[in-house]
């Protein structure tokens, strides 16, 4: 059974390919193409697999770039696609945050792993990881390296959600000669708290687990264990559950 | 699909233009409405044609933001940016604009309407179970009824006024006859069919017309071959019309049936009857109209038993909750819906959203995302 699934995110592109009992997996930019993107992902998937095209019994496509794509066997959403893939690795999982480029979503799973509820932010770059990459520019960071320049005991509030706002904020922050890392921890706080009422909003079960490109900033995941005062985990190869999602469904679909 | 059958009704808002425009010049009046609560028996009772006014496009909301603030919600925008443009044919025809005070917005903009037209408005209570309350609505239908004869130059008599009201209660069974052929399985009727004939019916300026039309279209539709089966999704919330419809293209065209509506244009409305053994018209139409569950109210225990009720009726799989942006009744009554669909176990999709297309992809993916939990 070779199953294809393609997260084409905003940012980066991720592939995941099963064989069997084996997983391939890839990421890249996604670039302007988001097409494109989803071909060169599934081009690198066979080179790394040895897999033909025609051995690939199905291929499932998600995120943002989905629609553009031309040769999915099936679309689903990036909320299907998260589900399945942490329900997978963590069947005890019952809540998931995912941070992803432009768009953060918490979704509530069932005892079998299903999708009971969930929540998107609404059109706004606030509590999205594009949010922390203008911020980390404005710092002269890179957005990989937020999480490890922040120091939390010297936390300043940034107050401004908004993007736009939060940016000409911290600049007068560094104007008056404030340290780096407390307005770091700041603005890990400042997304904390927007993707946290999201979540209570629809409510809370443990085990929480923690997805997309921002889970890798530890900061971003303290500040949520924070203000939603319990543990959250982050997924292993958290940048691939969509896609890995996707795979499985793939490897499902290809059954039937 | 069925639209050689609602075809008539496409194209109605042009021809009762056309009408409207002609009744204009041999001396009938026109008076312009917004509103599901407004009685448009008292201006047929009148002689007058009501009419509804145009709100529900995009295209007019930059000029309204000129004068009214941005974060407002954009009903309200687009209506008012269709009168100050002087682009709704309707509102130029309109010897009087009938406004209701169902919101702080539309309360403080039809202020500034005044400035374009004679804009008559009226007082609604916030709840309609007191006594007080009814009495103020009962005063407000006096008070209209008073502004019409002036405005019009006529006299309503309680004769005329029962006529209307029989006129407009065969209207409405019928709208209701047509909205609960959807509970068959496959539906007979589109999401966007059942929209084209609850809006369109709105601008048409004869009553006696239309219901023809409505009984010949429910004569037709017997032959209509039956539709796909598909997830069955019930829409509330605010109101949506011809230009505002993407909620309802997008869900559609991810391949699920909207069955039913329960929006003022929907079936919020078409249970309103009232009761014939009342001595004064006035207090049978003031009853029947302050029992429609408009968020407005508060509480408004009537939308979550219609909501449940049409759960049940049409047979439906999830509910889709719209809400027009800065709409706070609406937007907060959610709450309520969400938790009494989520008691029932089905999928409940919230959306805020404004008449822009900006929003469109992010729409799609949670509707797909609402379907998705509908397959087992």
């Amino acid at each position: 059974m070779t199953g294809i699934g393609i997260d084409i995110g905003s940012i980066a592109t991720k592939g995941v390919l099963i064989k069997d009992q084996s997983y391939y997996r890839v990421i890249l930019p996604t670039g302007w193409n988001p097409r494109a993107a989803g071909h060169e992902a599934i081009a690198k998937l066979l080179a790394l697999s040895g897999v033909e095209r025609h051995g690939v019994e199905s291929v499932v496509v998600t995120g943002y770039g989905r629609v553009a794509f031309d040769s999915a066997d099936r679309i689903v959403t990036e909320i299907k696609c998260h589900a399945r893939g942490v329900s997978h690795l963590y069947p005890e999982v019952r809540t998931i945050i995912d941070i992803g480029g432009q768009d953060s979503k918490v979704i509530q799973l069932g005892s079998s792993g299903q999708v009971v509820d969930f929540a998107m932010n609404d059109k706004c770059a606030a509590g999205t990881g594009r949010f922390l990459q203008v911020m980390a520019t404005a710092l002269g960071l890179e957005v990989s390296e937020l999480g490890n320049v922040e120091d939390p005991n010297k936390l300043l509030a940034v107050s401004s959600m908004c993007t736009v706002f939060a940016e000409s904020e911290i600049v007068g922050l560094l104007a008056r000669g404030n340290p780096k890392e407390g307005i770091i921890a700041g603005l890990h706080q400042s997304v904390g708290k927007r993707v946290a009422a999201m979540a209570r909003r629809m409510g809370v079960k443990p085990q929480v687990a923690f997805t997309g490109g921002v889970a890798l900033n530890r900061g971003v995941k303290r500040a949520l264990e924070e203000e939603l005062e319990c543990s959250v985990m982050v997924v292993e190869s958290c940048q691939y559950t969509g896609a890995l999602g996707a795979a499985l469904l793939a490897c499902q679909s290809g059954k039937q | 699909m069925s639209n050689q059958y609602i075809a008539p009704f496409s194209n109605a808002r042009d021809i009762n233009l056309m009408q409207i425009k002609a009744a204009k010049a041999s001396g009938r009046k026109v008076v312009g409405i917004y509103c599901a609560y407004c009685p448009q028996e008292l201006i047929l009772a009148a002689g007058a044609i009501p009419v509804s006014l145009c709100g529900t496009r995009e295209e007019p909301i930059p000029a309204a933001e000129v004068l009214l603030p941005r974060n407002l919600c954009p009903l309200i925008k687009s209506s008012f940016g269709f009168a100050v443009t002087d682009t709704c044919p309707f509102f130029h025809f309109s010897d009087l604009v009938i406004g209701e005070t169902t919101c702080d917005g539309k309360r403080k903009m039809f202020e500034l309407m005044h400035e374009l037209k004679p804009v008559h408005v009226m007082q609604l209570p916030h709840n309609n179970v007191s006594p007080a309350a009814f009495d103020l609505w009962a005063d407000e239908l006096r008070r209209l009824r008073l502004r019409l004869e002036e405005e019009l130059n006529t006299r309503i008599t309680d004769e005329s006024l029962w006529q209307a009201m029989e006129l407009v209660g065969q209207e409405r069974k019928f709208i209701k006859a047509m909205f609960d052929l959807n509970q068959a399985d496959p539906p007979l009727f589109t999401g966007l069919e059942l929209l084209t004939v609850s809006w369109s019916r709105n601008f048409s300026s004869d009553k006696g017309g239309l219901i023809g039309q409505l009984q010949q279209l429910l004569e037709n539709v017997r032959e209509k071959p039956t539709g796909t089966p598909a997830p069955r999704v019930l829409l509330t919330g605010c109101p949506v019309g011809l230009g505002s419809e993407k909620v309802i293209t997008v869900t559609e065209d991810l391949g699920a049936h909207i069955v039913a509506m329960e929006n003022c244009s929907g079936y919020k409305t078409v249970d309103l009857q009232y009761d014939n053994t009342i001595d004064d018209p006035i207090i049978a139409l003031a009853q029947m109209y302050l029992g429609i569950p408009c968020s407005c109210m508060s509480p408004n225990p009537q939308r979550l038993e219609l909501i449940e009720r049409m759960i049940a009726d049409f047979k439906v799989d999830a509910v889709i909750d719209l809400t027009w942006q800065a709409c706070h009744t609406y937007n907060i009554e959610s709450y309520h819906v969400g938790k009494l669909v989520k008691e029932k176990g089905l999928p409940y999709l919230h959306l805020e959203s404004d008449y822009s297309n900006s929003d469109k992809e992010n729409i799609k993916v949670r509707v797909q995302a609402m379907l998705e939990m509908i397959e087992k």
